[in-house]
């Protein structure tokens, strides 16, 4: 959740940003300014004379580009593992394609003009063309062009990359290439800072799996910044200080002593139950993205999966991933943390997440998205199916279907899903019969019929993110009304009382997998509102366990009822962070999920 | 000169790993490899070229030989796109 801290000392010269935090952690250092700027190519006449010499120095740059990449591909893979390390192959094939450096050979010598001059002419061609094209994938293959481009105009001027690097720094960029976040990583790198990029950016799915703090997104923070000007980027919330003061610097190391100590304290609790003290009994589990994320879910004691978010399996991927390749990633879910359970929810893309098609739309949060697109695409939403099922039979896989807003569509993919249990049948394949079935509540729609949703799965999981925007009308996305995104607005409080209310009254499972979930702010009063299941970042879980511990159930139902009788979000937001206060007073406040 | 009208029948389409798959059986005949797509022509043999067609599933081409192999390589060719680019 990005948000202002109430209680952040701040100072009129320092820079307080806002970004997305997709890497979490907190690094404090000077600036490091990865420029991506183009390379300067200046178009230069050559003399007969010159073309061979100038053909050696292409070949030799060629060479060059060759090897850095095969180093970077075989760090990546050594790093990431195969599949992560693939995104580099597309550049490593097109430096093989001779059909591009015949003519490139051939221009150097007729036009008699200098390597670099037709080097990039004759690659910009192909980039312009990519870059403008209506498919997604092709696009992002444009930046794959552009790196390559410059990592050849880089060798022919003979410029080493920047490596070593002096001093330990926070690298900030417009945009890093997958190769330039690896890269940098090998030196002593303490956080990335960048303007542009998302959750999913390979910059962001690099910096988790390196573990190092991100935070994208950070509009003109290039301009903002000189080599060395001392920076804080804070990975759990997304917030970025430029020019921090005495203060603030002060605040921030605390934080960050805090979290390690705060984390050390919590392994404690890593066995025990989440249940507060007069015995309700809460599901505390985890949001996955990634497999590589499990160990970290074990460590902090996590009651199982409470969101597999498969649409990961589609980052930088070409095809949707085969039933077989699916029923296999899944059954490792599944066995990795067995006996207890995981909930798999179906592809959910289109929105703000990646687009598996070419379709451009005016308005993809409204749009083609979640299960609009699955029960269009029956094919692949089969293939999911049957690849789920088949991950279920030690019985402890639930599937869960995203951006549900009617009945029918509800009714649709279980038809799907019953279809897909024949096939495995008459195929002899074992599966759990009775898997359980669930629907994401994150339209307003979906919420005002919870009760009717609820008759016909066997839980609920809120989706406070979108749920949020839609009720709000408030892209969070959009600068100029992204604080007006609220999870504290008296609307959405009372509309969780409902949906928790009318769900639990069909006697179903109510639980939240959006970010509020895994807000601390929020533990309390979703705990008295009548929230059974927690879902958060794994970051979190150790923090929200105890604040249910220390919770009595019978206190929770108190706050949740006065801030229901709330008129403000301000007001909500301070009674809360009053009472979290005086009852935690080391709990370090404010960073959400 | 031979041509041939294909249809793109693979989930992928042309992306990187079907695209490399076409240029390298392309490279294997001395003819000359044309793609030519919404009037757009790029040479067969250049998998920067091919990666440039954004060519999706469905997507309708016209491809182009002319050398001795000729006949050759539009069978070998054509036999690639029928086969989906061999993609699971």
């Amino acid at each position: 959740m990005r948000k202002v801290m109430s209680d952040q000392p701040r100072q009129a010269n320092e820079i307080l940003l806002k970004g997305i935090p997709a890497a979490p952690g907190i690094a404090i250092g000077p600036s490091l300014i990865f420029h991506k700027t183009l390379p300067i190519v200046e178009e230069r006449l050559l003399q007969p004379s010159e073309v061979e010499a100038e053909l050696d120095r292409l070949r030799q740059a060629v060479a060059r580009s060759k090897k850095e990449l095969q180093k970077i591909f075989r760090f990546a893979e050594e790093k990431l593992g195969d599949e992560e390390g693939k995104i580099f192959e597309a550049q490593l094939l097109i430096l093989e394609d001779s059909v591009l450096f015949d003519t490139i050979f051939l221009r150097i010598r007729t036009e008699l003009r200098n390597a670099g001059y037709i080097v990039y002419d004759e690659i910009e061609k192909y980039h312009r063309l990519m870059a403008s094209s209506r498919d997604e994938y092709t696009r992002e293959r444009a930046l794959d062009v552009e790196d390559l481009r410059n990592r050849i105009l880089r060798n022919l001027q003979e410029e080493k990359l920047v490596s070593k690097l002096q001093t330990s720094a926070i690298v900030v960029s417009h945009v890093l290439a997958a190769a330039d976040t690896l890269i940098l990583s090998r030196n002593d790198i303490l956080g990335y800072l960048t303007e542009v990029g998302g959750v999913t950016s390979h910059t962001a799915l690099l910096a988790r799996a390196l573990k190092i703090p991100a935070v994208v997104g950070v509009r003109h923070v290039v301009s903002m910044v000189k080599e060395g000007t001392p920076v804080i980027i804070d990975g759990y919330g997304g917030n970025v200080i430029i020019h921090p003061s005495e203060e603030t610097l002060r605040f921030y190391q605390e934080k960050k002593r805090k979290h390690k100590e705060f984390e050390d304290r919590l392994a404690d609790l890593r066995d025990l139950p989440a249940e507060t003290p007069d015995g309700r009994q809460i599901e505390l589990v985890a949001n996955v993205e990634l497999v590589e994320e499990l160990e970290f879910v074990h460590v902090q004691g996590a009651d199982g999966i409470g969101l597999y978010r498969s649409e990961t399996l589609l980052l930088g991927k070409e095809v949707f991933p085969t039933e077989d390749e699916q029923a296999d990633h899944y059954a490792l879910l599944a066995d990795s943390m067995f006996p207890k359970m995981i909930v798999i929810r179906t592809f959910d893309i289109g929105g703000d997440k990646m687009m598996a098609h070419p379709v451009r739309e005016s308005n993809p949060f409204l749009g083609w998205r979640g299960i609009r697109v699955m029960l269009d695409k029956t094919n692949v939403f089969m293939d999911q199916l049957r690849a789920i099922l088949r991950a279920s039979s030690r019985k402890n896989v639930k599937i869960m279907f995203p951006m549900v807003s009617n009945i029918k569509e509800l009714r649709e993919a279980r038809r799907y899903l019953e279809e897909a249990k024949r096939d495995l049948v008459e195929a002899n394949i074992p599966f759990d019969e009775k898997i359980k079935v669930g629907v994401m509540i994150e339209v307003p729609a979906a919420a005002v019929i919870t009760e009717d949703l609820a008759k016909e799965v066997d839980f609920l999981s809120i989706g406070t993110n979108d749920l949020i925007q839609y009720l709000l009308a408030v892209d969070r996305s959009n600068d100029i009304v992204s604080s007006l995104y609220q999870e504290f607005h008296p609307a959405v409080v009372r509309f969780l009382r409902r949906i928790i209310e009318r769900g639990k009254k069909e006697g179903v499972t109510v639980g939240m997998c959006g970010e509020m979930a895994g807000d601390p702010l929020a533990t309390v009063l979703l705990l008295g509102l009548g929230l059974d299941e927690f879902s958060v970042v794994p970051m979190m879980l150790p923090e929200i366990k105890k604040i249910i511990r220390s919770t009595k159930y019978r206190d929770a139902r108190r706050v949740a009822k006065h801030v229901l009788s709330l008129q403000t979000e301000d007001e909500v937001k301070s009674y809360l962070l009053a009472w979290m206060k005086k009852r935690f007073p080391d709990i370090p406040q404010g960073e959400g999920s | 000169m031979i041509e041939r009208e294909v249809t793109i029948k693979n989930r992928a389409g042309l992306h990187t790993r079907p695209a490399a798959t076409l240029v390298k059986l392309a490279a294997q005949f001395k003819s000359d490899f044309f793609i030519n797509k919404d009037g757009f022509e790029i040479n067969g043999k250049s998998i920067i070229g091919v990666m440039t067609l954004a060519a999706e599933q469905g997507a309708e081409m016209i491809l182009r030989f002319s050398g001795e192999d000729e006949n050759d390589a539009m069978a070998a060719v054509v036999e690639l796109f029928e086969r989906g680019f061999d993609e699971q």
